[in-house]
């Protein structure tokens, strides 16, 4: 039973949370009222160790709250359902994509929305810069590691590991 | 042509190196799947994101679902989803049961907080890379303006400004209105 509410609770958050990273939290937020799978506080403990482990932050909290509700079985269950919308919808649509890709109309729309996507991201990564860059050390850590990368263009992989003896060094 | 397992695999790897939301996926995207191995065009990656913003679900799935059928149909779109899931699978599981004392760790704090810089700096320096790319005509300056003009002062949401600059498309350029 506990199996097929995860489902359907998950199903649904994969088809209404449109968007990145944290758009499911209210989702969330919200099966803490309906259900005693984690409370309120756990939620926020959740979120944290969503943010600062590998994976998409969408996805760790579907598996961090299935673990919580079920254990091992809930984590898979509430991960795939949460998916499974995405992966049809998104199925359908690469297929009509691949169809009309050569049409001018959606060429001409793909044109016009790529510079509000850059807008996007821009948008999202100065949200990030301000959770992230609190003190002129961090400030100026950002400067170098910017600028490195437009100098060397080493892989993402390479100044991750990096940052991450920088920040043991620095003690951020 | 690429198997379903190097698909996986792939996406898997780029699954561990991703720290926080879909955007801090887009750099990795960007030099693996783009500069390295020329699977997807800048263009297409952006694309992808642009749909994965207006459709359901998690914009980093949906973006390696996109890739994933690009270069397999089905099967590579169901390989590149299951590949990017698998490590929050087993991280997070692991996280749950035996380390979650671990997490408030001193040390480890100090590389997350090392981490999020550099996720910020590969978050902006992809932007430019695509800013240099894509935003050329006087058009795209001014929809790039707009949308974040949107963002910043009515906070409106991703998929609305995305179905926004869509419309934009349809708006006749000046110049050739003068004609």
């Amino acid at each position: 039973m506990i199996y097929l509410l995860l489902f359907w609770e998950f199903f649904k958050i994969g088809l209404l949370a449109v968007g990145g990273g944290l758009v499911t939290v209210p989702f969330l937020f919200d099966l803490t009222e309906e259900y005693s799978w984690f409370d309120k506080r756990e939620l926020i403990d959740m979120i944290a160790i969503a943010q600062s482990t590998p994976g998409p932050v969408g996805i760790n909290m579907a598996t961090y709250a299935g673990f919580n509700a079920a254990g091992i079985g809930g984590a898979l269950l509430a991960t795939l359902s949460e998916v499974l919308p995405a992966v049809i919808i998104v199925y359908y649509i690469a297929k009509m994509l691949k169809r009309w890709q050569d049409s001018p109309y959606v060429e001409k729309v793909l044109k016009s929305i790529r510079p509000a996507v850059i807008a996007l991201i821009l948008f999202a990564g100065l949200d990030v810069a301000k959770e992230t860059v609190v003190d002129w050390q961090t400030a100026a850590v950002l400067v170098v590691l910017c600028a490195a990368m437009r100098l060397y263009k080493k892989s993402p992989f390479f100044y991750i590991a990096a940052s991450a003896v920088i920040g043991l060094i620095l003690k951020i | 042509m690429v198997g379903l397992w190097q698909i996986y695999c792939l996406f898997f790897k780029m699954g561990i190196f991703t720290f926080g939301g879909g955007y801090a996926m887009l750099p990795i995207l960007q030099s693996e799947v783009v500069r390295k191995r020329h699977y997807v065009t800048e263009d297409e990656l952006l694309d992808y994101y642009s749909i994965g913003q207006c459709t359901p679900g998690i914009i980093a799935v949906n973006a390696a679902s996109f890739i994933g059928y690009k270069l397999r149909g089905l099967g590579g779109l169901l390989s590149a989803t299951l590949g990017v899931i698998s490590p929050s699978l087993v991280i997070i599981v692991l996280i749950a049961m035996v380390l979650r004392q671990y997490m408030d760790n001193q040390y480890l704090q100090w590389m997350f907080g090392g981490i999020r810089i550099s996720v910020t700096a590969l978050i902006i320096n992809t932007v430019w890379d695509m800013w240099r790319k894509s935003v050329v005509r006087v058009r795209d300056y001014i929809v790039f303006a707009a949308a974040f003009g949107l963002m910043w002062c009515c906070g409106l949401s991703a998929a609305l400004i995305v179905l926004l600059a869509a419309g934009a498309a349809f708006i006749p350029d000046i110049r050739r209105l003068k004609k």
